[in-house]
């Protein structure tokens, strides 16, 4: 069984954002990049269940500006076989998205595609949901623990109240959670060898498909911020203090 | 413009969220909303006396137990044949299900909207909150959902809708409940509560949470939550996480405990009325969001601040 795992290139998760002067949107010009920490926890979940036996190749698909193929690099060097590049230097929303990795599962047939919940940019949370949509199947979401069992996956899934388990016909789609598990870092041997692992250079073209973006960005701002206001001595000061917000009586 | 509004519902109550996406969707148009579930006749009744709501919609049978998206998505997208917008809160299942939804009508779904500005246009927050975009869609249908902070929640009581059953059986198409681990407990839902009390990774262990910060609650009546490390380091499960990828939540006063204020976290309580702030580190990023501040050890001020309430 193939696993298909979508990763895309965002800005490091311990960077600050800064919104650019003129509204148009954040600023990534010398910012530090990695891939979506969701993503990688898709990548390790993949790779385990290749490690186990379950499935028998990884293939790694990025969708973004050519530099994204550093994000692949470091999946396949974390372990995955090979990797897709679709290379476009438009901003590509998840609907998009989930239309070019519908038409390359058509052409990979994987039993699972593995992604992240959401990306840290976007915010978005939709491209797993969308493309289990668009290929018919079983969707998975925000995953905490992924079983394999013949032809059927069984997902534990954090939800407002708990965890909730559901059972899904293969193929299947999932997204992954925070603590589904924790991705291992590449050594450096790996990183060499995945120099040298496949991959195919591809435009959405390729695919068929239309990014042009169905959302219009009319302004990006910063937030209203909000300033640090007093600090008080003791707990007497701040009892008296929630007393008179009528919060203590 | 005709709105349908995903209507969350647990143990027979809807929930805050379900009210405040109303709000957002009377800002569109008329409002009609969508009941499902096995069993859910009550819910429905409930759902007509939400102010201003037109017809409400009842998918009810086995099928939709669980509200599985392979199941309700299609069930949707058929009655998105005669409405314009579907408006989920964005809820663990609002955001299961409407992208589904989205993607069927071939629409790009405006995630997690704060604002309604226009008839196409809506502010969402986009890298964890650190920056707000205004986005205006292009696609005929809309597919929006819902962060319930951004909007007051429409009443309870004062409506006056019509049940409307939704015809066919619907399907399952691969997908099976298989059942879930719910946590029970006696203090206020965080997305609901008026006060809560967070704690974090200074907390240690499970142990504390319990002795520590609890109390504190309690006294208060607020509700608990935590900080993605302590959840990560297994001190309290899952759904106690507040930030960018668990819990929004916008009380009138957050007690963040032992919390450094990583953006993530902030992401998640920023828009609270008031917080305060418990740190030995007097230089932690919380301070800068906090409206009141207490330098110390947690061990000593927690305890005091309960005893003193």
């Amino acid at each position: 069984m193939k696993v298909l795992v979508p990763v895309k290139r965002v800005i490091d998760y311990n960077v600050k954002p800064r919104v650019k002067m003129d509204g148009t949107g954040v600023d990534l010009a010398n910012v530090k990049m990695s891939m979506n920490p969701f993503d990688e926890i898709a990548v390790e979940e993949a790779i385990r269940l290749r490690e186990k036996g379950v499935a028998t190749e990884v293939i790694v698909v990025s969708i973004g500006p050519a530099k994204a193929q550093e994000t692949c690099r470091t999946a396949l060097a974390m372990g995955a076989d090979r990797a897709i590049l679709v290379t476009t230097d438009d901003a590509v929303e998840p609907l998009a998205v989930a239309k070019i990795l519908k038409a390359i599962a058509d052409e990979e047939q994987p039993g699972l595609v593995i992604l992240g919940k959401q990306a840290i940019d976007d915010d978005s949370n939709q491209t797993g949901q969308m493309l289990a949509a668009l290929m018919g199947r079983p969707q998975g979401t925000f995953a905490s623990k992924v079983e394999v069992e013949g032809d059927s996956v069984t997902v534990t899934r954090e939800v407002d109240g708990g965890l909730e388990t559901v059972k899904l016909a293969m193929p299947a789609i999932v997204t992954t959670d925070l603590r589904l598990n924790e991705p291992r870092y590449a050594s450096l041997p790996n990183i060499m060898k995945a120099k040298s692992k496949p991959l195919a250079n591809k435009t959405p073209a390729d695919y068929g498909v239309d990014t042009a973006p169905r959302l219009e960005t009319v302004t990006v701002v910063e937030p209203p911020k909000r300033v640090a206001g007093i600090k008080v001595a003791d707990v007497d000061e701040l009892v008296a203090k929630l007393k008179s917000m009528g919060v203590a009586a | 413009m005709k709105t349908l509004v995903w209507v969350e519902h647990d143990s027979g109550a809807i929930k805050d969220a379900t009210l405040a996406t109303v709000t957002a969707a009377a800002k569109l148009g008329e409002v009609h909303l969508i009941v499902a579930g096995a069993g859910v006749g009550d819910v429905a009744e409930a759902a007509t006396k939400i102010a201003g709501v037109g017809k409400v919609h009842v998918a009810d049978g086995a099928v939709y137990d669980h509200v599985l998206p392979e199941a309700v998505a299609p069930m949707i997208v058929e009655l998105m044949g005669h409405h314009d917008a579907f408006l989920a809160p964005a809820t663990a299942n609002g955001k299961n299900i409407a992208p589904r939804v989205a993607a069927l009508l071939d629409v790009m779904q405006v995630s997690e909207i704060l604002s309604v500005e226009g008839e196409k246009t809506f502010t969402r927050p986009i890298y964890a909150g650190n920056a707000i975009a205004t986005v205006r869609s292009t696609d005929a249908k809309l597919v929006v959902t819902v962060r319930a902070t951004g909007f007051e929640k429409a009443a309870r009581e004062g409506g006056s809708g019509t049940i409307e059953a939704v015809s066919g059986a619907g399907e399952a198409n691969g997908s099976s409940f298989v059942g879930a681990e719910i946590s029970k407990s006696e203090r206020p839902e965080l997305t609901s509560a008026k006060i809560i009390v967070s704690g974090g990774r200074a907390l240690q262990n499970s142990e504390n949470f319990h002795t520590i910060i609890e109390p504190l609650a309690d006294k208060l009546g607020a509700g608990v939550g935590a900080s993605r490390a302590a959840v990560d380091a297994g001190y309290v499960p899952n759904d106690y996480q507040v930030g960018q990828t668990g819990k929004i939540v916008a009380p009138e006063v957050y007690i963040a405990v032992g919390i450094s204020g990583a953006i993530q976290h902030l992401a998640g309580m920023k828009d609270s009325k008031t917080i305060i702030a418990i740190n030995k580190d007097e230089d932690a990023p919380i301070f800068q969001v906090a409206d009141i501040g207490l330098v110390g050890d947690l061990y000593k001020i927690v305890p005091e601040l309960t005893s003193k309430l």
